[in-house]
């Protein structure tokens, strides 16, 4: 089969509309326009049913209600409902909030937020392998701890968490539990009653849906979760979330969750076998990478590695007909490297030569085998370059050496 | 981010790659960076002591491609110069024929420090050969 460049395998970032998506979307632009809280009318009714059935098909994958499901326009949008809006809602029960290291900006910047406000956060540290350590996380609680927020797998190490034991902690202690699924669900099983989970943001574009959609699972009983608004207006999705509802997007997410569904048990086993092939294709043929995160725990689409001596944009720069991403600290706009790599503890030389590979529903054997050989080219080409794989070939010790920084 | 096509150039094609002995005494040599910021540069010069000429120049960068392209340029710049000359080379000249963007700045600035640094250390080098009576031969002259 002949290979297609440039080849996109950064499906952590966002993933292409798969083409039984865009078909389900198509009519509800034009000839199902309607607004689906027009109540008093067939074009109201017809967008209100498909709305109602792509509350049905995300329900199902997560093994919720369709009650539960509150639209979004992503999943920013639903981690700040869901932890402003607890907060807000539990604000006299308590004022403390506990969540961890590597979560998306969207959950610490909110978290941050939230603290000048005069809320208090626990940053909870993770282990080496990128997962929380269950006892800092039991010692963490105080009775005025109304939310745990952590989320089910890092966008970045594709590292997941131990959900199902925090779900059970976090009942014990009367504490909501909010999860950040983005990464996870869609990719692997992961559903709220065995998981414990109380709100849980999904986002539509990483699971083949459209960008601009996404929702937050709130859960109805067991407890009965209620979130404050955030977006005051019309008092659409039972006063959650007001404006008019994205019914085109809505029906995209819909059926992105039922194909992630149906093909769940096949093709998480195909992504970690293309997963497996590319570590193992790139790690047989180079010395000195490291593999960043846990392997045991961890979704089956990601790969994160350091390329010891090898700056990450520069081998991107190398790959270019490969879309991937580093964590390399050029590539940024801060100048910092990576914070999720720096949490696991991974030196800041090795968290600049990192690069993350996401594998998607669109990869194929061939692909895979590609990128193994031009990364492996570029590495070599670029240790040829670069004065550290010298220092250390002669034996010096790196992390020895006084460097003069300007 | 788009690169400028000398930086992508420089980088395909990277002049003057490479070591030369560091304890020769014509030889200065200047690292500069750190793993941990993400940079780091070796550039050495090959002067003649007669006519403080740099006669060759190589380098080696750990770094993203504006900074592989900055000390490759730095290089290139610095051969035929006279020591003195390229002391002249200002971080800006190589901003500008790069064209880097502002996020990238430092990379030349990296690259003007490697230059010094490698000139001090070639500097450093002949004053303690100097002050051996019997190595002070022709190099005496100059500054």
């Amino acid at each position: 089969m002949a290979i297609k460049l440039p080849i996109y395998m950064d499906n952590h970032a966002t993933t292409a509309v798969d083409p039984r998506v865009m078909e389900a979307m198509l009519p509800f632009f034009n000839d199902r326009f309607g607004n689906a809280a027009s109540r008093n009318h067939s074009f109201g009714w017809t967008a209100e049913e498909a709305v109602e059935n792509a509350r049905a098909q995300i329900a199902r994958l997560i093994n919720a209600t369709p009650k539960e499901i509150i639209f979004t326009s992503g999943a920013t949008e639903s981690d700040n409902l869901a932890i402003k809006g607890v907060a807000e809602m539990y604000r006299e029960k308590g004022n403390h909030i506990i969540t961890q290291a590597t979560e998306h900006k969207a959950v610490l910047d909110t978290c941050k937020r939230l603290e000048k406000y005069g809320y208090e956060v626990t940053y909870l540290p993770v282990e080496k392998d990128g997962r929380v350590n269950l006892e800092d996380l039991q010692r963490a609680i105080t009775p005025k701890t109304i939310l745990i927020t952590i989320m089910y797998a890092n966008n970045e190490i594709g590292v997941i968490q131990p959900v199902a034991e925090i779900g059970q902690i976090a009942k014990e202690r009367g504490v909501l539990f909010h999860v950040d699924g983005v990464q996870a669900v869609g990719k692997i099983p992961v559903d709220v009653q065995k998981d414990g989970i109380h709100l849980m943001s999904i986002s539509g574009h990483k699971i083949y849906g459209p960008k601009g959609v996404g929702a937050l699972y709130v859960r109805r009983k067991n407890p009965r979760v209620q979130v404050a608004a955030q977006i005051d207006g019309g008092g659409h999705e039972r006063g959650m979330r007001s404006g008019t509802l994205n019914v085109p997007g809505i029906v995209g997410l819909g059926k992105a969750c039922e194909l992630c569904q149906e093909e769940m048990p096949t093709e998480s086993v195909r992504l970690a076998s293309l997963r497996d092939r590319l570590k193992q294709g790139i790690m047989g043929q180079l010395d000195e990478v490291y593999v960043n995160g846990s392997l045991e725990h961890r979704l089956p689409n990601n790969l994160n590695i350091s390329f010891a001596y090898v700056e990450g944009e520069s081998l991107l720069m190398g790959i270019n007909d490969v879309a991937v991403s580093s964590g390399s600290a050029c590539t940024s706009a801060t100048l910092e490297p990576s914070y999720v790599l720096k949490a696991l503890g991974v030196g800041e030389d090795l968290a600049h030569t990192s690069i993350r590979f996401g594998l998607g529903r669109f990869n194929n054997e061939e692909e895979v085998d590609y990128v193994v050989q031009r990364v492996v080219e570029t590495v070599n080409r670029l240790r040829e370059l670069s004065p550290l794989y010298d220092l250390a070939k002669e034996g010096v010790d790196l992390s020895k050496m006084s460097w003069k920084a300007d | 981010m788009a690169y400028s096509d000398k930086v992508i150039d420089h980088y395909k094609n990277p002049r003057n790659v490479g070591s030369m002995p560091k304890s020769d005494p014509q030889v200065g040599t200047g690292m500069v960076g750190a793993p941990e910021c993400g940079d780091v540069m070796r550039l050495q010069i090959k002067v003649n002591p007669e006519t403080q000429v740099i006669e060759d120049a190589k380098f080696k960068t750990f770094g993203c491609g504006s900074a592989i392209a900055s000390s490759s340029l730095a290089t290139e710049w610095v051969k035929g110069k006279t020591v003195e000359d390229a002391l002249q080379i200002k971080n800006t000249d190589i901003v500008r024929e790069l064209s880097l963007p502002p996020v990238k700045i430092h990379c030349s600035v990296l690259a003007e420090d490697a230059i010094k640094a490698a000139i001090g250390d070639w500097k450093r080098k002949r004053a303690e050969s100097e002050s051996q009576p019997e190595a002070s031969t022709a190099a005496a002259q100059g500054d």
